[in-house]
């Protein structure tokens, strides 16, 4: 029965946003693929209209661009749908969700501080996990930084 | 007037480092702010610096009391990605020592709880009976905490038949003892009009800030991953998801006290059931691809993202702790009632004590009210229900 549900849902999506790719890893595993623009769109009518539960949002620095992975549930179903969306290096902006949905507020106050995104409509955008003194242009899980401390990260004990 | 009560930094009875500060009108608290990160140990930047198998031993340390769960998870992300399944015995045992967890991280907030509200006698016997339990996980895990149970494909340790009647003793004792605090606890009327309807997080605000665990199912959202997306042994067992309409503080007391009970039903299915067989099946490679992994820890859902390019490490791999949803919740549980009352809500989430040793209000200059004297405040007002109830 359940199983049935996801495929009703997964149907409706590909209906409402012809340009989503859909990804299915295993039966409660789903990954969608989205661009930047249709993200705002899309989490809302999820939220909204299906009522999915946004759990966290995951950001990965890759070679193609930073990419954004929000992991949202349906408890009924108990599947995850992960929604998918890369954003280039060179304009890291992306519009907050914050606004409709209270819960992604320190989510992404942490992948801004991070990695570096701005969101755009964002309430209340300042450092959530680093300290007070941490430099605002350092972003701890991007590869750049990994690269520019590696002599500090080697470093061993004699 | 506005003034500003700060708890914290270094937070609440648990000792964890947080900071809530209280925006106050006379006695009443109109608004909160939360500041969290004194304690962030980058977890997620060490962890692509070790191998798959050296990584559950990381996030083992992520939490001292659900110290099962965030390597539970991890290891069901990384089988997720790799197409894993773990041999049946393997499941039974993670099962157990998951539940086992969850009854002593219920009777710790339970404790902490009790003595909160000016209740030494309930934090004294719940402890009492928490003790052998960890006594317990020394005898078939080799250590009180850190159990280091679960690996990628299996269970690294094996409970042998021996000690299962002594797990069934403990569970009896228990069963029995539970059964009291849930009465002792339930009937008082003290207790009862200390917790009934303070801190109430509604339905929509529960939904709005994504909580999980026992505060969504105290706020009236039957979620429970283990009922939602069950894996190893949890849909082998029957038992049932505890869930309470009313929101407020005593709601979410009964539902650790029933779930108590729930696990007690769980670990005793499991041992009568337990087969025979390896605990573990090798596991070659990760191949590249990426997982979910998540396990109902005691305080809510523990979410684990791994992804791999086929070496043997993870490139990317993503830790949210439930407290991490549940935290910002406070925002409007605590809006609108009393100091006295604050130090309870923001303790009902379960990490969130009001940090009682490094909490001082300063006015003027001079030391108004610190650690001691909020505790004080709190059990004052047990003790005026108190007084009421003798009339």
């Amino acid at each position: 029965m359940k199983k049935e549900y996801s495929k009703e849902i997964l149907e409706e999506i590909s209906a409402k946003f012809p340009k989503v790719s859909i990804k299915i890893h295993s039966p409660r595993r789903t990954y969608i693929r989205i661009s930047r623009d249709e993200v705002y769109d899309f989490a809302k009518f999820l939220f909204e209209e299906k009522r999915f539960r946004l759990s966290t949002a995951t950001g990965i620095d890759t070679r193609d661009g930073l990419e954004i992975i929000y992991h949202f549930t349906l408890d009924e179903a108990g599947t995850y749908y992960n929604i998918k969306t890369v954003i280039p290096k060179d304009d890291l902006r992306i519009r907050s969700l914050a606004s409709f949905l209270p819960a992604a507020n320190w989510v992404e106050r942490e992948i801004h501080e991070l990695l570096g995104v701005d969101f755009i409509g964002h309430p209340y955008l300042k450092p959530l996990l680093t300290a007070e003194t941490w430099p605002a242009d350092l972003h701890p899980l991007r590869c750049d930084y990994a690269d520019e401390h590696k002599d500090i990260k080697i470093k061993k004990k004699p | 007037m506005r003034r500003v009560v700060p708890i914290g930094p270094y937070h609440p009875l648990q000792e964890e480092p947080e900071f809530f500060k209280l925006i106050v009108e006379g006695e009443k608290v109109v608004d909160l702010e939360i500041n969290i990160g004194y304690n962030h140990r980058g977890h997620e930047f060490i962890s692509p610096t070790l191998t798959w198998d050296q990584v559950p031993f990381l996030v083992e340390r992520i939490c001292g009391i659900c110290s099962d769960s965030h390597p539970y998870a991890y290891v069901l992300a990384v089988e997720d990605c790799a197409h894993i399944t773990p041999p049946p015995r393997a499941q039974y045992l993670r099962t157990i020592i998951g539940e086992l967890e969850r009854i002593h991280s219920h009777y710790l907030w339970l404790g902490l709880a009790g003595h909160f509200i000016g209740y030494n006698t309930v934090w004294m016997w719940v402890w009492r009976y928490r003790e052998p339990l960890l006594d317990l996980f020394e005898l078939i895990m080799g250590n009180r905490n850190h159990y280091a149970i679960n690996k990628i494909g299996g269970a690294r340790r094996d409970i042998s038949p021996e000690d299962y009647p002594k797990i069934e003793e403990y569970l009896d004792l228990l069963e029995k003892k539970n059964a009291m605090f849930t009465k002792a606890i339930l009937d008082d009327p003290v207790i009862k009009a200390r917790l009934e309807g303070v801190g109430i997080l509604s339905r929509e605000d529960a939904i709005a800030f994504a909580v999980t665990g026992p505060t969504a199912r105290g706020s009236g959202i039957a979620i429970d991953v283990r009922k939602d997306d069950p894996f190893d042994a949890y849909d082998k067992v029957d038992w049932n998801e505890v869930v309470f309409d009313e929101g407020d503080v005593l709601a979410k007391t009964k539902v650790r006290l029933i779930e108590c009970d729930e696990s007690i039903k769980i670990v005793r299915q499991c041992l009568k059931k337990m087969p025979e067989g390896p605990i573990e099946t090798r596991v070659e490679e990760i191949p590249p691809g990426e997982g979910i992994g998540r396990y109902e820890a005691p305080r809510g859902e523990v979410f684990h993202y791994v992804r791999s390019d086929g070496s043997n490490m993870p490139v990317r791999h993503k830790v949210r702790a439930p407290s991490f949803m549940n935290i910002p919740s406070n925002v409007v549980a605590v809006r609108g009632y009393s100091i006295a009352d604050a130090a309870l809500v923001l303790a009902a989430v379960d990490p969130c004590y009001c940090c009682t040793e490094r909490t001082y209000v300063y006015e003027k200059g001079k030391r108004k009210y610190d650690g001691q004297d909020l505790l004080k405040l709190s059990w004052g007002k047990t003790e005026q229900i108190k007084r009421r109830y003798k009339k």
